[in-house]
């Protein structure tokens, strides 16, 4: 085995147990940080593919920024697993069915048929300067103009409704106007009197 | 250098390839390390005695060397010794392993952001294309010790804290992320040593000016994302007490403290290199002084330059209270990141004129 086919499964492995992991660990804190984990080492496969700039995007978006919400969320739950437990009857049929039918979407869709050396060759290396970033830019911003621009556009639309969706005001709750606050002058908040001392009486 | 130690190793002639480039770059990261660990001992000594004469006070000055006071330069060393012998307490009904693995998960992206850093055009460990993207997603990495560090305790302070360092690291980073695309957008490149090089050419040409409230937002958030006051509401010790690492002692306490000093370096130490030109010589091209030795570029003036920003991190200490907590989400997200956003326009802008 070369070196690179070691590290290749020293990696696999730890991605697969830790998405096993997952799913099987109670503490649902522990579940989040398998997932970190599974990212990172995804990460650590696609930096063995030359893929740089993904594999630091990936930590940097998934790892650095969405589980750490994920666990924000996470840690505040208070989740009981006997209860969980019990309507686990009720629960498998379907979630069974769901299991299955996923199991054989992914088996037609990287099934032998379609993966493998003999439909794919294996990418050449890539020169010592080559880089990803640039590469990934040029495709980006030339053949795939449309579909960027129009992902873009949805993810601006989610981010505008979600906000709108969330942001109520209600008419009776008090708050703080802060830009109020900040724009305070002295002269609003305070006068400064003049006097002539007094007499003690 | 390290040419000549690998000459030396492949002249014995029996030491596989593998192990002698291995043993290399070891010899490169105890380089790195040995030093930056130094660095951040007498960091804490710096911190206690600058604010201490800020305050009127002496600081630290009884603990010498050798019988010889000097200053008080043994303080670290008597902390560090101190730290060491203490018992490590963990709370009965903490997570155990989480506990103990929290500050690990502090300190090692604290250290492996090193890897990256340039220090000279030619003085760096690993010269990554993408090493700007990389440091700043190993940074953003630092904030799952803490968070961890919260929710294993199972206090109620620590978790407070846990929840205020997430949302604020989250919300300062894409403050930072923008700050840094106007410095990928001037310097064409992802790649640190290529982003000093670009701004060859004297104190004018340094990337400061061209992107002024890029690099006061860099550097504020900088603050915010390590922690620090007048942004430290995760340690909040008049509010909660000492946050995420209120049941921690001796040294799992002490790699906390580690790391965040380790992190406010490398924050200084990033900003000197994209906004005030690293290694370069401010007095390049000046006339009578830009030949003397002062005009060649040199890891002094990194150091220099790192200083100032360290400085500044010990000066906000000393002078500005803490923020409210809605304050630190305002000032991040309505404040940091319309005015990024406004300039990285502007930057495009001054890079199709070709100003930059």
């Amino acid at each position: 085995m070369s070196f690179e086919q070691i590290v290749f499964y020293f990696f696999s492995a730890i991605l697969l147990l830790s998405a096993l992991a997952v799913i099987t660990v109670r503490n649902p804190v522990h579940a989040a940080l398998f997932l970190v984990l599974a990212f990172f080492t995804t990460a650590a496969l696609w930096l063995l593919l030359e893929a740089e700039f993904l594999a630091i995007t990936l930590v940097l978006v998934y790892v650095g920024a969405v589980m750490v919400l994920f666990l924000f969320v996470v840690m505040m739950l208070d989740i009981n697993t006997s209860t969980l437990k019990e309507r686990l009857g009720s629960y498998l049929p379907v979630g069974g069915l769901v299991a299955v039918l996923a199991i054989a979407v992914m088996a037609a869709a990287v099934g032998r048929d379609h993966f493998g050396l003999e439909q794919y060759a294996a990418p050449e290396r890539l020169a010592a300067d080559a880089s990803n970033t640039r590469m990934i830019g040029e495709q980006l911003y030339t053949v795939y103009l449309y579909p960027f621009e129009l992902a873009a556009v949805i993810l601006l639309v989610a981010i505008i409704a979600a906000i709108a969706l969330t942001l109520r005001t209600r008419p009776g709750s008090r708050y703080q106007n802060i830009d109020k606050q900040v724009k305070v002058k002295r002269d609003e908040r305070l006068r400064v009197v003049k006097m002539d001392s007094e007499e003690r009486k | 250098m390290f040419d000549a130690i690998e000459n030396w190793m492949q002249g014995f002639g029996w030491l596989p390839d593998g192990l002698i480039t291995f043993s290399v770059i070891m010899l490169k990261i105890v380089l790195l390390l040995a030093p930056l660990m130094t660095a951040v001992a007498y960091l804490t000594y710096a911190e206690r005695k600058v604010i201490g004469m800020m305050q009127v006070r002496l600081g630290p000055n009884r603990v010498g060397l050798f019988g010889y006071r000097i200053w008080g330069l043994g303080q670290p060393l008597a902390d560090a010794v101190k730290l060491m012998f203490k018992e490590i307490i963990v709370p009965s009904g903490a997570n155990k392993g989480l506990f103990l693995f929290a500050p690990v998960l502090a300190m090692a992206p604290a250290l492996a952001a090193w890897a990256v850093v340039p220090f000279g055009s030619e003085m760096v460990i690993a010269d990554v294309n993408a090493s700007l993207l990389y440091v700043l997603a190993l940074t953003s990495i630092g904030v799952y010790g803490i968070i961890i560090a919260g929710w294993a305790s199972n206090s109620k302070y620590p978790f407070i804290s846990a929840m205020r360092a997430a949302a604020q690291i989250v919300s300062y980073e894409i403050a930072m992320g923008f700050a840094l695309v106007g410095v990928i957008l001037a310097a064409g490149s992802l790649n640190l040593g290529q982003i000093v090089a670009g701004q060859e050419g004297g104190i004018l040409s340094w990337y400061w000016l061209p992107l002024l409230p890029l690099f006061v937002i860099y550097f504020i958030s900088g603050v915010a994302e390590t922690n620090r006051a007048p942004f430290d509401v995760a340690e909040g010790e008049s509010e909660i007490v000492a946050g995420f690492h209120v049941e921690y002692s001796g040294m799992p306490f002490a790699v906390f403290f580690l790391a965040e000093y380790a992190n406010m370096i490398l924050i200084s130490l990033l900003a000197a290199l994209m906004f005030l030109g690293g290694w370069l010589s401010p007095f390049q091209g000046v006339p009578v002084l830009g030949d003397t030795f002062l005009g060649q570029d040199s890891i002094l003036w990194l150091f220099a330059k790192t200083s100032i920003f360290l400085f500044l991190y010990l000066w906000f200490r000393a002078t500005f209270p803490r923020y409210r907590y809605d304050q630190i989400m305002r000032l991040g997200w309505k404040v940091f990141i319309p005015i990024t956003i406004v300039w990285l326009l502007v930057v495009a802008l001054m890079v199709l004129a070709g100003w930059l």
